[in-house]
């Protein structure tokens, strides 16, 4: 009945399906834009505040650009899962037999979008309020770094939003799963970010070798993701 | 159901009672061994009795948690779905965490008296510590609300995330750590020469806190049998309640 070309035509056709409801729905309601790029920004200047000092803000410039990223993620993880569960759609999405591995990709694209465009705004944010410099090759750097380890987020964010979708207390519960679970991806971004900055002396080549366990991460939960979030939402 | 729940009420049976009395019989020799018998170490003095308890709590602890994993996948590949495997990973899991908790409150205790700092950023405790935090959001999985196969499926997903996750930790930080200090890691065993005794009271706390482990994790799963029974009781006699109510009117 399903031929191979078949299956592979229709998954697309539902991650795209997918991708553009949730990037519909952000430009109708503008919720991370309008609430939580200011957050994000926000938690930026409150880093200032509380570090209060010029040149500790521009050597851990990249680990607070990674910190306002992981907390902004558990704000759009929850409020698009929240979208999902409030009028029954995850299960519409459920009963209709589709793919959902694909339903899993085209939430984790949305997801990345999202957050490319914050994190645009972040580093913006660090060059700016934190006076970091940012060179050529720092630049080339970064972009691989933030690729790479938006993808990892991405995928774990759809994943544990998922598996926490519908739940009571899922506010709560949702940052308790995912903080530990990203600890590579803040490490290694963080160490990237700085390379890419040159924070404390730090060689723009020294940056690479993360980029490589960040590529690793987004692999293994991209696989992870699309195997187990179809068993974890099907109820 | 009530029948089942008679039969299954004693939580223990003539193994677990064996169990149990060898394993207080082996830790109260471990604790006088330990605290009395046991001479004080050339460099680290009393403080390597703490050793007695927090190497065989970390070896229950990381053995509780291959357990839980090697229960939940046995959960997803078994075509039965037995909950069986679900409330021992269950089981397995919480008596873990409890000796996770022992290991890191002990290591840090040990800590302070040999490095004199109560934590050190060395990839082995780091892991521990994220291995401590990740199960305990594992068992607030488990309590999230649902029926007893939503449980299981979901916890079952959430620790075999856990194994790919922990590897990935441990690698993260032993290259953070090895990119950005110096060799300030200190290896507990470096110096400690043991004695035969020594060697032997560490040999009966492994023995004596594997066997409490398993009496708990007996138990706990038996526990657990009880209150999946008692809440599906409670369901049937509420769906009988409102037939009857249905009917009367």
């Amino acid at each position: 009945m399903k031929n191979i070309s078949g299956t592979r035509v229709a998954k697309g056709k539902v991650v795209t399906a997918v991708l553009l409801k949730d990037l519909r729905i952000e430009l109708r309601s503008r919720v991370v834009t309008n609430q939580v790029l200011p957050f994000a920004g926000l938690v930026l200047v409150m880093f200032a505040f509380a570090l209060d000092n010029d040149d500790v803000l521009q050597r851990v410039a990249g680990g607070l650009v990674w910190l306002a990223t992981l907390f902004s993620l558990f704000i759009i993880v929850q409020r698009s899962f929240a979208i999902d569960t409030a009028d029954g759609a995850l299960d519409s999405l459920r009963v209709a037999g589709i793919d959902l591995s694909a339903v899993f990709f085209g939430k984790a694209i949305a997801l990345a979008l999202k957050l490319v465009a914050l994190e645009i705004v972040l580093i913006c944010g660090a060059v700016l309020l934190y006076r970091v410099d940012l060179s050529a090759s720092g630049l080339v750097l970064l972009v691989t770094c933030v690729l790479c380890a938006t993808s990892g987020l991405a995928f774990v964010g759809t994943l544990y939003g998922g598996l926490t979708a519908g739940a009571k207390g899922r506010e709560t519960l949702l940052p308790l799963l995912l903080l530990p679970v990203v600890a590579p991806v803040l490490i290694a971004a963080t160490r990237a970010t700085e390379a890419a900055f040159g924070s404390g002396g730090a060689q723009t080549s020294e940056g690479w070798a993360w980029i490589g366990l960040l590529t690793v991460f987004a692999a293994v939960f991209g696989v992870g993701g699309s195997l187990a979030f179809g068993s974890l939402i099907d109820e | 159901m009530s029948q089942v729940l008679q039969r299954t009420s004693p939580t223990g049976t003539r193994a677990t009672r064996v169990i149990g009395t060898t394993a207080i019989l082996v830790m109260a020799w471990v604790v006088v061994s330990g605290l009395m018998l046991t001479p004080q170490d050339v460099v680290q003095g009393e403080s390597v009795r703490i050793m007695y308890v927090h190497v065989p709590s970390a070896w229950i602890a990381y053995l509780a948690f291959i357990f839980t994993a090697v229960a939940s996948a046995s959960w997803l590949i078994s075509k039965k779905h037995s909950m069986g495997f679900d409330r021992f990973a269950g089981a397995s899991a919480e008596v873990g965490v409890m000796f996770m908790a022992i290991t890191l409150v002990t290591g840090s205790l040990w800590g302070r008296l040999t490095w004199g700092e109560f934590w050190q950023w060395d990839p082995r405790l780091t892991t521990t510590a994220f291995l401590f935090v990740t199960y305990i959001g594992y068992l607030a999985v488990r309590r999230l609300e649902g029926s007893v196969e939503q449980r299981a499926r979901r916890s079952a997903v959430v620790a075999m995330l856990a194994v790919l996750e922990i590897p990935l930790v441990h690698f993260s930080v032993v290259l953070w750590r090895s990119l950005h200090q110096g060799a300030t890691v200190l290896n507990p065993n470096g110096d400690v020469k043991m004695d035969g005794l020594m060697l032997f009271t560490l040999f009966s706390g492994v023995v004596g806190f594997t066997l409490v482990f398993i009496w708990l994790v007996l138990h706990r799963q038996r526990t657990m049998l009880l209150v999946d029974i008692a809440n599906n009781q409670g369901l049937d006699s509420a769906i009988v309640a409102r037939r009857a109510e249905g009917s009367a009117n």
